[in-house]
Formats: C-alpha cells, sequence, structure tokens
C-alpha cells in the first residue's frame, strides 16, 4: 500500500492549486446561481458549476490513480489533440451557422422563425462571428502554439496540468459566450459580446495561457527565440491588453447578468474600434502569421526566407497595427484629425503586412514543385496569397474616399472573409494536417484525394463568396449615395437590399461550399486518426525531448 | 567562430540556428519592399501636412489645406437645399389639385414622394404602401381619416396619436383587459362584428349582443357600423381590418383595444414635401376620394 508519505506519491502542487482554484469557482457559481433573480444569469451560473464539479470530480479520480505527473523529458501532446478535435468541431458549428445566417439574408421568408427569437439573425449573427473567430480561430492558435512553442523550444509545456485548463477554461468561455447571445445576453460591442462575468473568467483564462506559453519559452533549450513564437507572443499579450480595456464595464449588479461600458459616446466607439481593429491585427494577423512561420518551413522542408525581414517587419506590423484602428469610424463623430491619423497608419501598415507575405511565399523557393505535389501546401501557398490580398485591400479601403463608398456595404464583409475564410481558414487547415499525423503517429493522411477536394471545393466557394461581395457592396454603395435630379434619394434602403438578392444568394452557395470542404477535412482526419499507427517512420516527430546539443558558438 | 553555414540551393547564408530542423536564411531585405514602405511613410507624412491630423493640447494641426468634414457638410447641405429650392417652392405655392392636375407637378411631386414614401413610410405601410397587420393598406379606397388629398396631407402633417398638439387621435377601449366587459360579452360582440361584415354568425350570440354594441360600440362606430372618420372610428361593415379579420384576431381588438401611432411629419418635412407625399399616397391609391368627400359626410 502507498504511503502518503513519500514524496513520489505527493500530489504535485499545480495540480492542488487547480483544484483549489476549482473549488473557489465552484463555490462563487453556487452562490450567484443561488442569491440572482436574473433567470439568464442564473443558467450560467448553473453551467459554471457544472462545469466546476465535473472538473473537480475527474481530478480528484485522476489524483487517486496516480496521474497527472507530467515528464519533463516528454512533450506535452494530449492538450494538443483535444485543440484540434475543438478546432475543428467548433469550425464546422460556426461555419453552418455562418451559411444559415446567408441563407436568411438570402431568403428572409423562409429562414425567420417568429416563434423561435434565438433563432433570429441579430442572435446567430455573432454566434457565427465569435464561432468562427474565436471558437474555430481561437482554438487553431492555442492548439498550435502549444505544439510550435514545446518543439521550437525542446521543452515540455510549463504549467503541469494548467495547459489543460487553459483548454478547458476556453471552451467554458466559448459555451457561456454562445448560449449568452443564444439567451440575449450581449454587451453589443462587436466581437466582444459577451458580458462581464464571462469575460472575467476568459481573462483568468488568458493570464494562465501567457504563463503556460512564457513558462515553455523560459526553459527552453534553444539559445535564440524562433520568430513564430515572437508572433504567438504578440498575439497572447496584446489580446489581453485589448480584451482589458475594451471589456472596462460597470456591472449593474453583481448579481446581474448586465453591465455598462466605462466609456461613453464617441470614446466608447473609439475604444470599440481600436478594440475591433486589433483583433483582427494580433488575433487573425499576427496569430495566424506565427503559424504559417512553422508550418510553411516545416512542410516544404525549406529555410525560411529572410530573418532581418521577419524582424523588420515584425517590429513594424506591431508598432503601426495598433494606430490604425480610427479607420472604423471615418465620416463619424469621431474628429477628422483622428480619422487622418488611423487612415494614414493604415496606408503604412501595407508593406509591414507584405513582410509576412514575402517571407511565407519565398520560403518555398527551392521547393515550388512541391505546390504541385502536396495539396497541404497548396492550401498554405493560397492561404498566403489570400492574406496579401486582403492586407492590400484593407489599407486601400482605408482611405477615407474609398470609404465612403466601402463602408457599411457588403464589400466590408467581403473584405473580412477573404481574410478570414482564405487567410485565417487555410492557414488552418494547412497546420492541421500537418499536425495530424504527427500528433496521432500515422506516418500520413488517410487521403491525399480529399485534400484535393478540400482545397478546390473551399477555393472555389472563397472566389464565389468574395466576388460576389464585391459586386453587392460596390452597387449598394453606388445606390446610397444616388439623388434624384431634384436633389431627393435615387433609391430606398430597402430596393438596395433587394438589389443584391443574387449576390447573397451566391454568397450563401460560397459559404456552403467552403462548409462542405471543412466536413470532408474532418472526415479526412477522423479516418487519419483511426488508421493503424506508424511503428516507426521518418514522418512521425519524437514525442520524447532529445539532449540538447551545445549551441554552435 | 566557425564557417557560416550555407544553404544549398539558393547559395544564401543562413543565422547558423536551427529550431525543430527550420533555418532561416540571411536574405536583406527586397528592396522593392523596402521603397515601397518608405514611400508609404511619405505619403503618410505629406498627408499629415495637408490635413487636419495630430491632436495637441489644444486642438489639432489643422493642415495646410484647411479641409474640414464640417464645413464640407454644410456646404453640401447648402447646395441640396439651393437644388431643391425650385422644386419646393412650385409645390408649396400650388395647390394640391393643381399639383395633381398638372402633369409636370404631378411628375415632380411623384418623384419626390416616391423617394421619401421609401425611407420614411414603406417601414411601416410597406414598400408599394400595402400595408401590414396594424398598419393601413394605403393602396385601397378605405381610410381611417379621410382619402382626399387635404386629409392626407392633414394627417401627413400631425400623425395620428403623436407629438403633435393637434394629432388625430382616437381611442379604442380594452374592453376585456380592462374589465369592462367579461369573456363570454367579448366572444358574443365578435360574433356582431363578423355579421356586420356579412359573414355568417352565430345568430344566438348576435342576438345577445345587440345591447352591448348599443352601449359600448355605436357611439363611435355609429349603430350601422360604418364608422365614422372624424373619430378614426373604423368602418366594420367592409372587408378591409386593420388587426386581422377572423374571428380570434377581432375579439383580441376587442380585448385588448390597441391603438396605433403614426409620427407627425411636420417640421421633420418641408411643407412642400408633404404635399408631394400627399399627391404620392392620393395617385398610389388609385386616386382616392375626391375632396369634400370626409367634410360631406354627417
Amino acid at each position: 500500500m502507498p504511503s502518503i508519505a513519500t514524496p513520489d506519491a505527493d500530489t504535485p502542487s499545480d495540480v492542488v492549486a487547480l483544484f483549489l482554484f476549482l473549488g473557489v469557482a465552484a463555490v462563487l457559481a453556487l452562490f450567484a446561481t443561488g442569491l440572482t433573480d436574473d433567470a439568464a444569469f442564473r443558467f450560467h451560473g448553473y453551467i459554471l458549476m457544472a462545469a466546476s464539479v465535473l472538473a473537480l470530480s475527474a481530478m480528484t479520480i485522476g489524483v487517486a490513480h496516480g496521474r497527472f505527473r507530467s515528464d519533463p523529458k516528454r512533450y506535452e501532446d494530449g492538450v494538443i489533440r483535444a485543440g484540434v478535435i475543438a478546432t475543428m468541431f467548433w469550425g464546422v458549428i460556426g461555419m453552418t451557422v455562418g451559411v444559415f445566417i446567408a441563407a436568411q439574408l438570402s431568403w428572409p421568408d423562409i429562414f425567420y422563425f417568429p416563434e423561435h427569437g434565438w433563432l433570429n439573425f441579430g442572435r446567430l449573427r455573432p454566434l457565427h462571428t465569435s464561432g468562427v473567430i474565436f471558437a474555430f480561430g481561437g482554438n487553431a492558435l492555442i492548439c498550435t502554439s502549444f505544439w510550435v512553442v514545446q518543439r521550437t523550444c525542446k521543452a515540455r509545456l510549463a504549467g503541469g496540468i494548467w495547459p489543460w485548463f487553459v483548454f478547458w477554461g476556453y471552451q467554458l468561455f466559448i459555451v457561456l459566450a454562445a448560449t449568452g447571445y443564444v439567451s440575449g445576453i450581449t454587451q453589443s460591442r462587436e466581437y466582444a459580446e459577451p458580458e462581464w462575468y464571462v469575460d472575467i473568467w476568459l481573462t483568468i483564462v488568458w493570464v494562465a495561457y501567457l504563463f503556460v506559453f512564457l513558462g515553455t519559452i523560459w526553459k527552453r533549450k534553444e539559445p535564440h527565440i524562433y520568430v513564430a513564437n515572437w508572433f504567438y507572443l504578440a498575439f497572447i499579450v496584446t489580446v489581453a491588453l485589448l480584451h482589458l480595456v475594451n471589456n472596462a464595464a460597470v456591472p449593474v449588479g453583481l448579481l446581474e447578468a448586465r453591465s455598462y461600458s466605462a466609456f461613453g459616446g464617441v470614446q466608447d466607439a473609439l475604444v470599440q474600434w481600436w478594440y475591433g481593429h486589433n483583433a483582427v491585427g494580433f488575433f487573425l494577423t499576427a496569430g495566424f502569421l506565427a503559424m504559417m512561420y512553422y508550418f510553411v518551413p516545416k512542410r516544404v522542408e525549406r529555410p525560411v526566407y529572410s530573418y532581418r525581414l521577419s524582424i523588420v517587419h515584425f517590429w513594424s506590423l506591431i508598432f503601426i497595427y495598433i494606430w490604425a484602428g480610427p479607420h472604423h469610424l471615418h465620416y463619424t463623430a469621431l474628429p477628422q484629425w483622428a480619422q487622418t491619423l488611423g487612415m494614414t497608419f493604415s496606408i503604412m501598415l501595407w508593406m509591414p503586412s507584405w513582410g509576412g507575405m514575402i517571407n511565407g511565399l519565398m520560403t518555398l523557393s527551392g521547393a515550388w514543385d512541391k505546390l504541385r505535389t502536396d495539396p497541404v501546401v497548396r492550401m498554405m501557398v493560397v492561404a498566403i496569397a489570400f492574406y496579401g490580398m486582403s492586407t492590400f485591400e484593407g489599407p486601400l479601403m482605408s482611405i477615407r474616399t474609398v470609404n465612403a463608398l466601402s463602408h457599411y456595404t457588403d464589400w466590408t464583409i467581403g473584405h473580412v472573409h477573404s481574410g478570414a475564410l482564405g487567410w485565417v481558414g487555410f492557414i488552418s487547415f494547412g497546420a492541421i494536417y500537418c499536425m495530424v499525423p504527427w500528433l496521432w503517429k500515422k506516418d500520413r493522411l488517410y487521403s491525399n484525394a480529399l485534400v484535393e477536394w478540400h482545397f478546390w471545393i473551399a477555393t472555389t466557394g472563397i472566389v464565389l463568396y468574395i466576388t460576389a461581395m464585391w459586386v453587392s457592396g460596390i452597387m449598394e454603395g453606388l445606390m446610397w449615395r444616388e439623388y434624384t435630379p431634384d436633389g431627393f434619394l435615387a433609391n430606398s434602403f430597402i430596393e438596395t437590399v433587394s438589389a443584391k438578392h443574387i449576390q447573397n444568394v451566391i454568397r450563401t452557395v460560397g459559404g456552403l461550399m467552403f462548409l462542405s470542404g471543412t466536413l470532408i477535412m474532418s472526415y479526412n482526419l477522423w479516418r487519419t486518426i483511426r488508421m493503424p499507427s506508424a511503428r516507426s517512420s521518418a514522418n512521425v516527430p519524437a514525442t520524447t525531448i532529445e539532449p540538447q546539443l551545445l549551441p554552435a558558438e | 567562430m566557425s564557417e557560416p553555414e550555407r544553404d544549398d540551393h539558393s547559395g544564401v547564408e543562413t543565422t547558423g540556428h536551427e529550431w525543430d530542423g527550420i533555418r532561416e536564411l540571411d536574405n536583406p531585405l527586397p528592396r522593392w519592399w523596402l521603397w515601397v514602405f518608405y514611400g508609404s511613410i511619405v505619403v503618410a507624412v505629406v498627408y499629415w501636412i495637408l490635413m487636419p491630423a495630430w491632436p495637441g493640447l489644444k486642438g489639432y494641426t489643422p493642415g495646410v489645406l484647411r479641409q474640414s468634414d464640417r464645413a464640407d457638410v454644410a456646404e453640401q447641405l447648402q447646395a441640396l437645399q439651393v437644388q431643391r429650392g425650385r422644386g419646393e417652392t412650385m409645390l408649396a405655392t400650388a395647390s394640391l389639385q393643381q399639383i395633381e392636375a398638372d402633369p409636370d407637378l404631378q411628375a415632380h411631386a411623384l418623384s419626390v414622394g416616391q423617394s421619401v414614401f421609401g425611407d420614411n413610410c414603406a417601414t411601416c405601410h410597406g414598400a408599394g404602401g400595402g400595408g401590414a397587420r396594424g398598419y393601413p393598406n394605403l393602396r385601397d379606397d378605405v381610410w381611417l381619416w379621410g382619402g382626399s388629398l387635404e386629409e392626407i396631407e392633414h394627417t401627413l402633417r400631425v400623425g395620428v396619436r403623436s407629438a403633435h398638439p393637434e394629432t388625430r387621435t382616437s381611442q379604442m377601449p380594452a374592453f376585456g383587459r380592462d374589465g369592462m366587459l367579461n369573456a363570454a360579452q367579448v366572444s358574443d360582440l365578435t360574433e356582431y362584428v363578423v355579421r356586420l361584415s356579412g359573414r355568417p354568425a352565430d345568430a344566438a350570440a348576435v342576438g345577445r349582443a345587440q345591447q352591448l354594441y348599443a352601449d359600448n360600440c355605436a357611439a363611435c362606430h355609429t349603430p350601422t357600423g360604418v364608422g365614422d372618420r372624424l373619430l378614426g372610428a373604423p368602418d366594420l361593415t367592409d372587408r378591409e381590418w386593420l388587426y386581422g379579420s377572423d374571428r380570434n384576431s377581432i375579439r383580441g381588438q376587442i380585448h385588448n383595444g390597441r391603438n396605433g401611432v403614426m409620427p407627425t411629419w411636420e417640421g421633420r418635412f418641408s411643407p412642400g414635401v408633404i404635399k408631394a407625399l400627399a399627391v404620392y399616397v392620393h395617385v398610389n391609391a388609385g386616386g382616392g376620394e375626391a375632396s369634400g368627400a370626409a367634410a360631406a359626410a354627417p
């Protein structure tokens, strides 16, 4: 019988810490649930309580069986496997909701459910945006960052069990946010809809993520920090800052879901778009550039094109991006000088963004033939191409005279989706296609032909989507500004809506094709995971950390 | 220090580090990239010199062009007023009948009316003016407050149950909700109203409701049920219904007595535009009613 006095049987301190934290969370949730009069808040209290109790039970059983002891000689890959599954799961859900709301815009008579308020466009739209950005994109970023930081630092993830807290805590955030949206809990800030208590939960998770990531870099066995990790770190730190400032709010009460923003009027709008723009910059750009900087050179087995370019474009991107937010508020109550700064910094942002594209594409020099033979490489290269296109389109649309036409139109939607579907989607798919055989110890994917199908269907879908939105966006922009010779508006708003019916239908078809590609991918990955494991293959990376060689200097 | 490592394919030196098999080449910054970057900075600096740009402790740098969005908007609004001015004078000085009779004036009024209707009225009355539940149909010949040019213009000006001091107003009581009638009485009255509109109804209920109608409804809707436009009381004998024609809808309206609101447009639109809208609605309704029809009613 093992004695509790032996050091071997001691429960690791990280596990104890998480145990205590979850206990506190469960008690707070119990109080919140019991004392509140707010039905939606109580519902969320139940969810938090159930999650804490489940986690506590799982940990109790695990500790009793002597689990949760991390071996510093082995990489922590389990949490990455979970992350890959979560990425695909939320990706399918988020994209399905996207197709559904695209159909609502195309056929408002058919997809209108007056007796089911939660199915209306206003509730589902944030479910789609948060679903694809934070649930799909966020999980992709977290799981790839865990892979990349371990492999490029030759160190196991720091924090013992805490990476698992980051994973499950983030899923809980997604569930709280999503159930909140459909039940009408929102602070009405785009891409920051969750209310104050969900924001606090995300802050805790995010700080844990930062510590896990930093801790891993801290104990690295490489002399230098790889460029991908700079980008991941910039993403984690800046998103924390953005999240804290933009969500500064005063709750109506500690037992109420509602809160009021700490800012008012145009300041509130500016803070929101400082956040919104940099969510694009640091979540959807910096984070996914990190992904590119690891998986592209890894897959094509070529060196990164230019170290100097990576330094210069990293720092110029970080410095300039943070200023560009006001371009979302052209011709509004925002003072004109602030609009000028937003626009000019967006123009200066063009080349720093393209530095990443050049470094990604030029890394293929000497391996361009892989475009023909490896659909995963093709997917990542097309991702970089879409990245280049949308980071040119962005500065263009930030020019005030262009924005006067494009703002509030479908052109913006098209722009966002060329970045989201083309860049974020494809680079994540590429990374996951790389990682799944590595993580599940297979020497290849189940089917390259299915990757080809995924690639072509999804690419066609994106092209349909963004061209339809360009046409409808420019058309409605022109219709809005058209005057009759007598000086009255030539078109009523509803006429501009019905004029773009066919483009809306094409957009729905494009989105459906993109979703179909994701479903094909999910099937392919599932079959890959179920294949017999490769015994030993050069294609399967080590799970143990090799002894460190001395630095070359 | 050892000999720098070179990449076999390009012959370029690497930085000498390797992470999980990934190395980095020591290529210089692409020249074109650097020059376009510098160029974009120059563009930004030139723009700052020309336009309002940097904030200071007091105000901001106004730019050598002294361009201002506020001034531009004021100028554009002024220009718009001038552009609209000629038509406005024509509409404001002519009578409603003259506008409708004169082909040029009518065409102008219809064009203005269509534009203004589309962005202000269509939200409730529908793009074609066909109405919706709770929002009157403007294309038929049934009018709550009168369908002559003058009556339509008046409704547009003062609104219905609006904030205007002379607003048209009427009140359908919530007979059921406010406890004036019980559920059985509301049901009987429902049968009575169904019968008024010429449809088959439960004769016993209609009989029971005779007195109820006389006591509660006839004052506004008149004893025969044809309604009274001076009071805004709808005609119950026709086939047009604001809140639905089936028994449930009628019962609901007697129980809850909903009273819709139409805003006042006086002050929001110039008198000429209101005239144009009146003509637009009148023409769209197939000519509406001749003037004086409402005044001739008892």
